[in-house]
């Protein structure tokens, strides 16, 4: 399936990208040979065979729900972008 | 100039002809005098390799040391290492200094290695050619006019160009295999959850699992011994402890029977590559192995079935950049979805972008079924090939790639032809099979430069220790893997 530039809009939004008008109708063209190549997966019949998520069928192992890590909070907001009183600091989203 | 390998420098070290740090000091040297060249190398940790050396050689003077004790290291920057910068290739996370250490970097710090410093690779490990880091290209030991590979690129051109004597890579469609083929090394992606992929970047998370790149299998087999087992902290390794490696080494090859897909054989696959395949054949038949043909019917399908299924699990392990915790934030933002899209797409290259848009449009609504779902059936199709294939044979041998390494710049206009790169190693990811790439023939390309090839050899689930008993059987029995460039 080919892709036109609004789609490409549509989705760079979809995954918070921003995509400029001129690189549009590039990234237009190279998705759509992908999903050429990703097409050719129609061309067998696969509707009785059940989808495989893990290459074993293994289901995800739980562990027994006990608080076993220590608060770390300090050290690890040593690398975030900004930070006050132990929060992180994004734009302001509430006027 | 020979090659020295973990083994040897092990025995070495052993010996008391040479300490760690002496070791440490030459491979420093010599990633000092070669990695402008090659751009094997993000960052070398000297400091820290110097220390570790010396506490290297305390321990083996005290007697409390294991084979790979002072033996130099390099891990693939996209294993979290504490205190140290760990980019993944990638602009997003060129500021990110880790706080903690990946399970992979903390067993070779425990078995008491030496880490040299992390290598370049494909950003996000998105890429069979190593060129879209954004610390720029890597070139190929052999002729750096070409590539190494990717992702784990600079990792195999630092082990080719001996700037340091093992590494570790990642593996989600070849990323392994392919730059140990193009490298003329040997490369080891083991069974999906046999090493712990905690503190290793996520790129496509059923996909994804660690291994060694080095010189040998037996090197693969030392460096397994510390890399594979149970750990709590990743839910998707597997629970069963790891074998001695070592010990099957040497186990005959008399009675082994190989299969050979007879799709590997067909178009595409080049004229020398082909040869040197039926010419290790014959090597293994010597040795007592019969060689069958095999089918894998719907192996021409597994580069589709990848490219929905790892770009959709890469669209959601790649929203955690969003310039929030840590990592790159774009400047001035001027609100929060300002942020988000301006710092993603000033952060993410250009084929990491294209693949969350890819993976975005197959999980978006009214086109999950169509994709991410009948790529997950095309998957079972994949696996119960190889499940059939593994009735009649012990092991299956074809080629790792379909030629030599190509040239820089060569294969960037369309993503689509650097993807088909892939097409011998991507199933044994899909179906999470343990496969091998060693070296065994070469090519000369026009400049007159020796080009390595290499061949795949894939076991059924867990088989790890068989698999490298018949890698190393073949090295015992050839030299190809000895081979060094002119560096």
């Amino acid at each position: 399936m080919a892709l036109e530039r609004s789609d490409v809009e549509k989705i760079a939004h979809l995954a918070r990208l921003h995509v400029d008008a001129e690189e549009a109708q590039e990234v237009a063209g190279r998705i759509s040979s992908i999903l050429a190549l990703i097409d050719q997966m129609q061309s067998i019949d696969t509707r009785h065979v059940a989808p495989l998520a893990h290459p074993f069928d293994a289901v995800q192992r739980l562990r027994k729900d006990e608080v076993t890590e220590v608060d770390q909070r300090e050290y690890l907001q040593r690398i975030a972008p900004a930070t006050q009183d132990g929060l992180y600091l994004v734009p302001k989203v509430i006027e | 100039m020979t090659r020295r390998t973990v083994a040897e420098l092990s025995r070495s070290l052993d010996r008391g002809e040479i300490s760690s740090l002496e070791l440490t000091q030459d491979y420093l040297a010599r990633i000092r005098a070669h990695n402008a060249l090659y751009n094997a190398y993000i960052t070398v940790t000297e400091d820290l390799a110097l220390a570790q050396a010396k506490a290297a050689d305390a321990r083996r003077a005290r007697g409390e040391h294991g084979p790979l004790t002072g033996i130099p290291l390099a891990h693939k920057d996209i294993f979290c290492m504490q205190d140290v910068l760990t980019t993944c290739g990638s602009k997003m996370l060129a500021n990110f200094v880790a706080p903690y250490n990946a399970t992979v970097v903390e067993r070779f710090n425990a078995a008491g290695a030496v880490t040299l410093g992390k290598t370049n690779m494909d950003e996000f490990a998105m890429g069979s050619s190593n060129e879209t880091s954004f610390f720029g290209a890597v070139r190929n030991p052999w002729d750096p006019e070409r590539v190494p590979g990717g992702s784990s690129g600079g990792s195999a051109a630092a082990v080719a160009a001996d700037l340091c004597a093992m590494a570790t890579g990642t593996d989600t469609g070849g990323s392994i295999r392919q730059p140990a083929a193009f490298c003329g090394i040997t490369g080891f992606k083991p069974s999906y959850g046999r090493i712990s992929r905690w503190g290793m970047i996520a790129f496509a998370s059923s996909l994804d699992q660690a291994g060694p790149i080095c010189k040998s299998a037996e090197d693969a087999a030392l460096m397994m011994n510390v890399m594979a087992g149970p750990d709590s902290r990743d839910s998707t390794c597997v629970e069963s402890p790891a074998p001695d490696y070592m010990t099957t080494l040497n186990d005959s090859l008399q009675g082994l029977r190989i299969g050979v897909p007879k799709q590997h054989l067909a178009k595409g696959l080049g004229a020398e590559v082909e040869a040197a395949l039926q010419a290790a054949l014959k090597v293994f038949e010597s040795l007592g192995a019969t060689v069958k043909e095999v089918d894998l019917p719907n192996n021409h399908l597994s580069v589709s079935a990848y490219y929905v299924i790892a770009p959709a699990e890469a669209s959601a392990n790649l929203s955690r950049f969003d310039g929030v915790r840590y990592g790159y934030r774009c400047a001035s933002p001027a609100n929060l979805e300002d942020m988000y899209k301006r710092t993603r797409s000033e952060g993410f290259g250009s084929e990491v972008k294209r693949r969350i848009m890819v993976g975005t449009y197959a999980l978006s609504a009214g086109y999950y079924d169509a994709y991410y779902i009948k790529a997950q059936q095309i998957r079972r199709l994949i696996k119960q090939d190889f499940d059939k294939a593994f009735q009649d044979v012990d092991v299956i041998i074809g080629p790792t790639t379909p030629h030599t390494a190509f040239k820089v710049g060569e294969k960037n206009d369309d993503p689509v032809t650097m993807y088909l790169e892939d097409i011998y190693t991507i199933g044994v990811n899909l179906a999470g099979l343990p496969g091998i790439s060693i070296p065994a023939g070469s090519a000369v390309a026009p400049n007159g430069r020796s080009l390595p090839i290499g061949i795949q050899l894939v076991g059924n689930n867990f088989a790890e220790a068989r698999v490298l008993n018949i890698a190393h059987q073949f090295q015992q029995h050839t030299d190809w893997h000895l081979q060094q460039p002119e560096v």
